[in-house]
């Protein structure tokens, strides 16, 4: 397919740093089942359909997109929560190593685990109500057999307080906490272990916004004091815009935009990109909303042809009907987009 | 937005029809648990000009949800109204006070879903899984109205076509589950309009949809409030959706109204340290920098702190003024923006938060 390996030579021609994470066509199908007894596959869903995407040390990428857009699928393959389809998860290690965690056995996953960590969405359902913070906080200290039992509790003191929560919270249950102290337990979790890489999956979004402000300064300074790199996937493109180094856009699981924040906000390349941002309601009556996209998101069992955007895009053209435009670099740039209206012919028609 | 006992709005767009279509006077709600009382809503004053949009803003637990149950009386024990007034001024019906009717009254009835009727957040949840979308919205016709069982589905095919529903002869038969999240909340809509409500609650309406059908749906409600006329109290957490839909603006903390007036001017130059606060930790308004939240959290409704209950976080609190004695009263500070603050006549008036630091696009 030509269009992946467009992609790839995009890929290519970014700045040589070594990056943290190097993702490469990463595809996530759900085979779909009719009703009979043998199960036969009757369509297909391409919840995620080749991505690819470099995270360098110490940055913080936004993957943001509809719901049904794939973005929690994309980040659960990244973490091999879910195991990939097809394509590769290059995870580089403290001595420079570098593993594919696609293709990683179950065993040797689990070592490579408190490397990287997860802050999930909902505060109230991702923490156990039975047991203790300190014991939540612990238990992945417990699992992977770290230190022994005071030195655990010292752990456990430690990333609490750096999370804003106090000592003597440690005794008590997660439902004594508000939404904003709970995610800040859920963070201190996934922190203890030290890990390089930090997944946060809507982290804020069910936080009021005076809270969702603490949490994203506190996860702000965590990243500075521990050095870390945020895959920050969301929905919310006021936090996203506001927290994030880059952004890519994810639409019916295919990635249509990559470019650094504060370019893709104010000149937005993509159609649907420029449409989703034309969306977000502004705080000011005086600036007016103006989204006028018809329909909904692409089916991922029953993606159009050619660029999964084109029957509700203004500007859409005959290739985009055909031809899957491959996500590839603006030219003197550190964007990527995947677009005809912005490749060059070249590209589009080899 | 204007208290109940000020002369009616010269803005109302329906001459001849002096009064506003609802006047809540105040409200009490409170919840008798073994706790305690919870006071969730306490003593809310506010009223909706006819054919305006009203937005009740504010964070979880803050008693704007409480508010909108109150006025259709679906508050369950162990809550209860204990105070004030809920005047509705309906043109079809008079003015009746919702807050004094039996639960078993009659007119409860014809206002829930006839002259008042609710769009609720989750739109799964608000809709029967087991009937078609046809039969449920049909049912509020059949409710309110003296029609067929015939013209009532013409008229739901109607309605599913107005709220912008594809080939409704054929989503009429279709159940919830068969829609998107988006294509539910216009099924909700329709069922809410489709007996010409003088007045519409939208209890977080897009709360639970993505920016785009979002934008979609605000579009969708403004257009239909225009065609049919009515009122809007629009229940929201998002300042945003709020400077894009409302037309005046109210905002909660604790079951109080802290300030209200409308939405230029309250979101232009905010007065309340809590309203400002909640404006500077929009990452919209503040990107790039880091943002100043409100420090602490919302304590819980068992103990709200004396004086004016937003103390223990404000940035101007001065023990001795704003800790002791009841909550301040909402008092005059520009045209129609009122605001609950002692210290408001000593504090710089606008902050700098504004579009200045502009959208692009």
């Amino acid at each position: 397919m030509t269009t992946v390996a467009d992609s790839r030579e995009a890929l290519r021609q970014l700045p040589d740093r070594e990056p943290l994470l190097r993702v490469r066509g990463l595809c996530k199908y759900f085979p779909i089942r009719g009703k009979g007894i043998l199960g036969k596959v009757v369509a297909t869903v391409r919840a995620v359909d080749d991505m690819n995407f470099d995270l360098q040390p110490g940055e913080t990428l936004g993957l943001v997109g509809e719901s049904g857009s794939g973005k929690t699928t994309a980040a659960r393959c990244i973490l091999r929560a879910l195991s990939p389809t097809a394509g590769d998860v290059h995870f580089r290690q403290a001595d420079g190593t570098s593993v594919n965690l696609a293709t990683l056995p179950e065993r040797s996953l689990k070592a490579l685990r408190p490397h990287m960590q997860m802050i999930f969405q909902d505060p109230f359902s991702s923490l156990n109500p039975r047991m203790t913070v300190g014991d939540i906080v612990a238990e992945p200290l417990v699992i992977h057999r770290l230190g022994a039992r005071a030195d655990r509790e010292d752990r456990v003191v430690d990333i609490l307080r750096k999370v804003g929560l106090k000592a003597e919270h440690r005794i008590r249950y997660p439902h004594a906490f508000s939404g904003g102290q709970r995610q800040r337990i859920g963070i201190a979790r996934a922190l203890i272990m030290k890990p390089s890489l930090v997944v946060a999956d809507e982290a804020v979004s069910a936080l009021d916004v005076s809270v969702q402000a603490q949490v994203l300064n506190l996860l702000k300074d965590l990243q500075e004091e521990f050095k870390l790199t945020y895959l920050f996937v969301a929905h919310n493109l006021d936090v996203v815009r506001h927290f994030c180094d880059r952004v890519a856009v994810l639409y019916a699981g295919r990635l249509v935009e990559l470019a650094p924040s504060a370019e893709i906000f104010s000149d937005p390349k993509h159609p649907y990109t420029k449409a989703l941002l034309s969306a977000v309601p502004w705080p000011d009556p005086d600036v007016r909303m103006k989204f006028d996209v018809p329909g909904e998101i692409a089916d991922p069992s029953r993606l159009p042809s050619g660029c999964a955007f084109h029957p509700r895009c203004p500007e859409c053209f005959a290739p985009c009907k055909t031809i899957r435009p491959a996500l590839s670099l603006l030219s003197g740039t550190r964007r990527q987009v995947a677009c005809h209206l912005h490749s060059s012919p070249d590209q589009t028609f080899p | 937005m204007s208290v109940p006992q000020s002369a009616p709005q010269p803005s109302s767009p329906t001459p001849g029809e002096g009064l506003p279509i609802l006047e809540v006077i105040n409200l009490k709600t409170h919840f008798f648990t073994e706790d305690g009382v919870l006071p969730a809503v306490d003593g809310v004053n506010f009223s909706i000009p006819r054919g305006r949009t009203l937005a009740l803003v504010g964070e979880s637990g803050c008693g704007k949800s409480v508010t909108s149950y109150s006025i259709l009386r679906l508050i369950q024990r162990p809550g209860r109204i204990v105070e004030g007034q809920i005047l509705l001024h309906s043109t079809r019906s008079g003015t009746i006070d919702i807050a004094q009717l039996d639960d078993d009254d009659e007119r409860l009835y014809h206002i829930r879903g006839g002259l008042v009727s609710m769009i609720f957040q989750e739109p799964m949840t608000a809709l029967s899984p087991v009937h078609t979308v046809g039969d449920q919205i049909a049912e509020a016709i059949l409710l309110h109205q003296d029609v067929s069982k015939t013209e009532a589905r013409d008229r739901a095919i109607a309605m599913l076509r107005k709220v912008g529903v594809s080939a409704p002869e054929r989503r009429i038969d279709q159940y919830p589950h068969e829609m998107s999240g988006g294509m539910r909340q216009r099924i909700v809509i329709a069922m809410a309009l489709v007996c010409n409500p003088e007045l519409l609650i939208a209890d977080e309406p897009t709360t639970a949809l993505d920016v785009t059908i979002q934008a979609q749906i605000l579009n969708l409600i403004k257009n239909l409030q225009r065609e049919v006329g009515c009122s809007v109290l629009l229940i929201t957490h998002d300042l945003g959706v709020v400077a894009q839909a409302a037309d005046e603006v109210a905002v909660m903390y604790l079951g109080r109204i802290v300030e209200s007036g409308s939405v230029r001017s309250l979101l232009k130059s905010p007065r309340h340290p809590y309203t400002q606060g909640l404006l500077r930790s929009l990452p919209s308004l503040n990107h790039g920098r880091r943002l100043s939240s409100i420090s602490g959290s919302v304590p819980s409704l068992g103990a709200i702190p004396p004086g004016c209950p937003f103390h223990p976080r404000c940035p101007h609190a001065i023990v001795g003024r704003c800790d002791v004695g009841s909550p301040p009263a909402l008092e005059v500070v520009g045209p129609g923006h009122r605001v609950a603050c002692v210290r408001v006549a000593e504090l710089p008036a606008a902050d700098p938060v504004s579009a200045e630091s502009g959208r692009s696009n």
